[in-house]
């Protein structure tokens, strides 16, 4: 299936893949650090075991960025 | 290293001194590897002490670059009080391994800017390398709290 992560088009060749699976295939170490869209619309880290995805998803998803000078 | 131009440098600076005593954040986007964007992103905690980004402008931030053909190459902040040098808090926090996490320390009169690479909570300092010279921050030399 054909689909755009992160702005770049990438071909999945699993059948079935969620986007749990999907973070795992791009390594993100910290999948509870980072914050998911799909479509344009923000997925619950509770969702991605249940989010399937499907040919031309536009999948985007971020680090989220915090820090403190104490 | 980090290549950027001296009118960015000048933006973080006054970013973070119009947000005083409040921390500053935003992106910084590099074409063609040197910075030549500063996106100024609204600091949600509105904290002296931290700083955390909205998400949905970072999505928002980050669509809006690559219509542009530009690359976040770093995450910057200002330390209002304190040195140019990441805190416990931003190691803890430094999750994404693709940027450089840039400091703009306010604590002395001169700015003192400074970048780093953080890995598994492994902290490397990263030169800078201005071009166009500026007068009003030193860089390079590193802080610590």
């Amino acid at each position: 299936m054909q689909i755009t992560v992160n702005g770049e088009a990438n071909e999945l060749h699993e059948a079935e893949v969620n986007l749990l699976k999907l973070l795992e295939i791009r390594r993100v170490e910290s999948p509870e650090m980072i914050a998911v869209q799909l479509n344009g619309e923000f997925v619950d880290m509770e969702r991605y075991p249940f989010t399937f995805l499907k040919s031309g998803d536009d999948i985007e998803f971020l680090y989220f960025m915090g820090g403190g000078s104490r | 290293m980090l290549k950027i131009t001296r009118n960015i440098v000048d933006e973080m600076i006054r970013h973070g001194r119009a947000a005083a005593p409040l921390e500053a954040c935003g992106y910084l986007a590099e074409k063609d590897g040197v910075v030549c964007k500063c996106i100024a992103m609204k600091n949600i905690d509105a904290s002296p002490v931290h700083y955390s980004m909205d998400p949905a402008q970072q999505f928002a931030a980050i669509r809006s670059c690559r219509a542009e053909g530009l690359t976040i190459r770093a995450v910057y902040h200002s330390h209002p009080e304190t040195g140019a040098y990441p805190s416990a808090e931003d190691i803890k926090l430094a999750f994404d391994p693709a940027v450089s996490y840039v400091i703009v320390s306010l604590a002395e009169s001169t700015p003192c800017i400074n970048s780093f690479t953080i890995r598994d909570h492994a902290v490397f300092s990263e030169k800078i390398e201005i071009i166009g010279s500026t007068a009003n921050a030193r860089c390079g030399g590193v802080l610590r709290p």
